[in-house]
């Protein structure tokens, strides 16, 4: 038990030391690099706070999509004029200041809450049987507060869209910017034919053993996205423009779809959103399996940023 | 026998752990990055590869060993492709300077 608390201090303390660094640094580039190092670390915590499914995800999210971003808009603002002045000495204090804020008050959030703190995961347990899943937390997120799943996923197609919009109107229709360069390491392509098959096999499994298991669509999706955006940057597939139907389609499909099935809980069980006595679980997973497509077309798109070549009609 | 199994776990483990050591310490005192991916790759291939040998008797099924050995083998690929790109990045940089 004590080499176990010695472990998780030590943790924290890497994951404190990592975050100072990562402010401290003083080139976008190191920042970025002790961001990603930080999210990874960060989904070692969560494993050994017994939180798989969200170690999974902080994992995919807060080392690999959020990181993929980050050096993509990092390259963009080298390629910018730089700025006149360094920002002065106010803007820092303030940045600090409006930083600190928010940090104490999450702090303050967390360090006042009841002890023991009240929790609802007994009862999450206890209806587990009627949603036929194994997994509780795929239960809360499709099941008990399907509602809220379902606008997360809509807030994430109004991101894309957000994103889109800043496209000068010439470039509307057309396609983002290449990930990669032009000539790609010979390595990197090797790495997307190789990898993709596998991490497609695995992002699949992901979701599916969701049902049961640590894992679920979110995670699932990730992985697809990172495959695509891998084989991307490779050169072996380039960015689609974005007034291809498809494309929208596969975007709108997992909130469209999870709306359609909460629509039909009147008339199939007893309200809405509701989903029918035994047969809860094929419900679940056949929306799930439209909300993994819609993941891995939303992050890659976020990525990729508004598009800056023409439509080519 | 299961005596034995936990022998082989400790001795194999804590193998892999020295690499990953000796990897670390190697990146932080080795003089150019070439030697540092060098150190670096090492302890990827060697020492994550001895911690999942030590591991696999470890392993509730044999399905779960499996998916250990495809876990290196992933990493593997990740390691070798990084150590690639980045070797190609400082020849580039190199050829410029």
């Amino acid at each position: 038990m004590i080499l176990f608390n010695a472990l998780d201090l030590g943790l924290a303390a890497i994951v404190l030391g990592v975050a100072a660094w990562t402010i401290a640094a003083r080139r976008v580039f190191k920042a970025v690099v002790g961001y990603v190092a930080y999210g990874l670390l960060l989904a070692i915590v969560w494993v050994r706070l017994y939180a798989p499914d969200v170690a999974l995800t902080e994992a995919a999210i807060g080392g690999g999509v959020t990181g993929v971003l980050l050096v993509s808009a990092s390259t963009r603002l080298q390629r910018l004029p730089a700025p006149d002045a360094p920002p002065g000495a106010a803007l820092k204090i303030a940045a600090a200041l409006l930083s600190a804020l928010v940090a104490g008050v999450l702090a303050a959030a967390v360090l006042y809450l009841p002890d023991p703190a009240r929790s609802l995961a007994p009862e999450a347990d206890a209806h587990l049987a009627a949603t036929g899943l194994g997994n509780a937390v795929t239960a809360v997120l499709i099941a008990y507060r399907s509602f809220d799943t379902m606008l997360e996923k809509v807030v994430l197609v109004l991101a894309v869209a957000g994103v889109w919009s800043v496209a000068p109107d010439r470039f509307w229709g057309g396609a983002p910017a290449p990930l990669g360069r032009a000539a790609p390491d010979a390595a990197l392509v090797f790495l997307a034919r190789v990898l993709a098959p596998i991490g497609a096999v695995i992002g699949v499994q992901m979701f599916w053993v969701g049902a049961d298991e640590p894992g679920g669509a979110f995670q699932g999706g990730a992985i697809l996205a990172a495959m695509w955006m891998i084989v991307m940057m490779a050169r072996q597939t380039e960015p689609p423009r974005i007034s291809s139907g498809w494309l929208r389609l596969g975007l709108i499909a997992g909130p469209a779809v999870f709306l359609l099935a909460g629509l039909a809980g009147p008339i199939m069980a007893s309200s809405f959103f509701a989903f029918p006595e035994g047969f809860a679980k094929p419900v679940i997973l056949f929306i799930e399996a439209f909300m993994v497509l819609s993941i891995a077309i939303t992050l890659p798109l976020l990525v990729l940023g508004p598009p800056n070549r023409e439509a080519g009609r | 026998m299961n005596a034995l199994l936990d022998l082989f776990t400790v001795l194999a483990v804590g193998a892999g752990v020295f690499f990953f050591l000796a990897g670390s310490v190697a990146l932080l005192r080795f003089p150019d990055s070439l030697s540092r991916l060098h150190a670096l790759t090492k302890a990827d291939n060697l020492g994550l590869g001895l911690v999942v040998l030590g591991l696999i008797p470890r392993a509730a099924s044999p399905l779960a060993a499996l998916k250990l050995i495809v876990l290196w083998a992933l990493v593997q690929l990740g390691s070798a492709t990084v150590a690639q790109m980045i070797g190609g990045a400082l020849r580039r940089r190199e050829a410029i300077e």
